[in-house]
């Protein structure tokens, strides 16, 4: 019973990691319609920055963590005000393309700076708790606890703040949100920022776990397939995808090793194949 | 400026629309079939990488380009290509047997694709395919007592007749012919009912179905013909390769065929054409230029992957229409000379304009 709570445990941090990445995603296409294939590679480079702050420059944890938030916030709101914003109009192919682009770019540009050796950054969440006869490290907790922070404090954000409305009513309509007098641009720049920095509290979050390097970027991938089982457009969707997909990996791993790396594809492909537009849909299909 | 006077309907549906195409596409052929006459064995394996990746981009490009299926998950399609043509090369079958072989597999694995990725769309569509790719690499690195598994396995040379054919001009000539008669087959489709389906659907998903449009039937058919092409691409790919390993049909092997055709031109024939040259030139380059740049930059580690994503990046901002978009360009500059205007190839839609119903 305890392996299963072990399982569990391990299958739900993993999961919220995803999540998180895939936070990111739905953020941006709820608010600017686009999808960023490059959201796991943020977080990458969010992990390589926090480290440079953390280790290289020994500037402490938290002071590190915070800064590498802030430069991440600022990369993501240049990459839209200065790259992405130049393609708004065109067909959803294109954006595709090019944060996929993007993301091969940060990837290379980071294995160039970085090196492609993994590097460990020392973290306060350090030492195991004890959960119903599991032992789980803290820094798993960690993981949680900033999950449910970020979850809640986002859906109060959209829900409550004359910003977050802001950002909904420019999401429906654009055009009309400009004559109202919304700050579109400003606003979609802020929504790359903000999806920059959740990432790099994930990228963050999982450095104790999988080591910081070039190639975590692929872990975008599976957060995808979570953005997408939760339907791409619901933030609690996205969370709850990304733990699907990652209690499903750790049972998997445990007792069917045979699809240990694709278990989460398999259940994304089942989901699209019977609902084609998600779990948690919000949207209708088009009809004539 | 060729003005060109129609006497009847047909005329519009002419593949060489007037005798300037039949000379200069002519020439084009005398040129490719008499390249290999005039260089080295180095340069023409380069020269048949290209044209592998053209017919792998021609393949693509009917789903992307002229259907609007975005695919993040053609490798899969060369990799099943790829692997059927040498498992079954490897149990003594010709290739008579083997390389239709592996397009008729690829076409029934890219129509199981079809049948739920017809019913999605944009980031769905791009994200199941890249799913089916990497669902497919694992399966190849799984069951190994056929594909060998990570080990890899070794390819056996194009037998027909008992005649095997190790020299690399004649897979040259191979890989040739089935471009050519790909682009053939390609350019059919496209003056077919089922081909101008397909571009009405990428234009606009929802006019073509009130038109009746058959959407899915449409889409279904733009894989199979997709996969097919790019299975028989595959199959070359491994005579070129010589030996298989799933890592080569990686992630990237995808975003190098998309690249490609975007680069070239989305969305024409050409554009496949145009861009598996850019390609080539760039690998061939990347691996000529590492020698002669100064050590520190040659040697850094990915230099190849950095100048990819920046060409593609590059050429998404400034030249949406690629390659050939820019030569057409050029040619209306000339074409119309003094009264050429820049806005004739502006982009229309300047806001985003939701596709989402609330």
């Amino acid at each position: 019973m305890s392996d299963v709570i072990q399982l569990l445990l391990i299958g739900i941090t993993q999961g919220c990691v995803y999540g998180l990445i895939a936070l990111g995603f739905v953020m941006i296409y709820k608010a600017t319609e686009m999808v960023n294939f490059s959201q796991g590679d943020l977080m990458m480079l969010g992990s390589f920055v926090a480290w440079t702050f953390v280790v290289d420059l020994g500037l402490g944890f938290w002071t590190g963590f915070a800064l590498a938030i802030l430069v991440m916030a600022a990369v993501g709101f240049l990459i839209d005000s200065v790259i992405v914003r130049r393609i708004i109009g065109q067909p959803q192919f294109a954006v595709i393309i090019l944060t996929i682009g993007l993301g091969i770019i940060m990837r290379a540009a980071a294995g160039m700076i970085w090196g492609t050796q993994p590097l460990s950054m020392p973290t306060p969440f350090t030492g195991t708790s004890s959960i119903g006869g599991a032992i789980i490290g803290n820094e798993r907790l960690a993981i949680i606890a900033a999950t449910v922070i970020l979850i809640t404090g986002l859906w109060a954000f959209f829900r409550y703040s004359r910003w977050g409305i802001a950002v909904q009513a420019s999401s429906q309509n654009q055009l009309a949100a400009y004559y109202v007098g919304i700050p579109v641009r400003v606003i979609y720049s802020s929504v790359w920022a903000g999806a920059a920095a959740i990432s790099t509290v994930a990228g963050v979050l999982l450095a104790p776990i999988t080591l910081i390097e070039p190639l975590n970027g692929f872990l975008g991938i599976k957060a995808f397939a979570a953005a997408v089982i939760g339907g791409f457009s619901s933030m609690p969707g996205a969370v709850v995808g990304g733990i699907i997909i990652g209690v499903a990996e750790a049972f998997s791993s445990a007792y069917f090793p045979f699809v240990n790396e694709t278990i989460g594809f398999i259940i994304m492909l089942v989901v699209l194949t019977i609902r084609p537009h998600g779990l948690f849909e919000r949207t209708h299909r088009k009809k004539v | 400026m060729r003005i060109i006077f129609k006497r009847s309907y047909n005329q519009d549906l002419r593949i060489a629309k007037h005798s300037g195409h039949f000379l200069w596409y002519g020439l084009l052929i005398a040129l490719a079939l008499a390249a290999p006459l005039m260089t080295d064995a180095f340069y023409i394996g380069e020269l048949t990488r290209v044209l592998i990746y053209a017919l792998a981009g021609l393949g693509l490009m009917v789903l992307t380009g002229f259907s609007g299926q975005v695919s993040l998950g053609h490798a899969a399609f060369l990799a099943i290509g790829a692997y059927t043509n040498s498992v079954l090369l490897g149990m003594g079958y010709s290739s008579f047997i083997a390389i239709p072989a592996a397009a008729v597999l690829s076409m029934l694995a890219g129509m199981i694709v079809a049948l739920p990725a017809s019913r999605m769309a944009g980031p769905y569509l791009a994200i199941a395919t890249l799913a089916f790719a990497i669902l497919v690499e694992d399966m190849i690195v799984k069951w190994d007592t056929v594909t060998g598994g990570n080990r890899g396995m070794a390819v056996e040379p194009p037998t027909f007749f008992g005649y095997q054919m190790w020299e690399p001009w004649q897979l040259y000539y191979l890989a040739l012919l089935l471009l050519i008669l790909g682009i053939f087959a390609v350019l059919n489709i496209l003056r077919s009912p089922a081909g101008r389906a397909m571009i009405a659907i990428r234009d606009s998903e929802v006019s073509a179905r009130s038109l009746g449009v058959h959407v899915t039937g449409t889409k279904l058919y733009a894989f199979a013909v997709s996969a097919a092409i790019t299975g028989l691409a595959g199959a070359l790919f491994a005579h070129y390769l010589q030996y298989l390993a799933p890592e080569t049909f990686a992630i990237l092997l995808s975003i190098m065929l998309l690249l490609m055709i975007v680069v070239g031109g989305l969305g024409t024939v050409h554009g496949a054409i145009l861009g598996a040259i850019l390609i080539g030139l760039l690998e061939t380059g990347i691996s000529i230029g590492k020698d002669l740049l100064p050590g520190a930059i040659g040697t850094l580690p990915g230099l190849e992957p950095l100048l990819f994503g920046a060409i593609l990046v590059g050429f998404i901002l400034f030249e949406p229409l690629g390659v050939y978009g820019r030569w057409v360009k050029v040619r209306t500059f000339f074409e119309y000379f003094p009264v050429y205007r820049k806005k004739a190839f502006k982009r229309q839609r300047a806001y985003l304009k939701t596709e989402r119903m609330h």
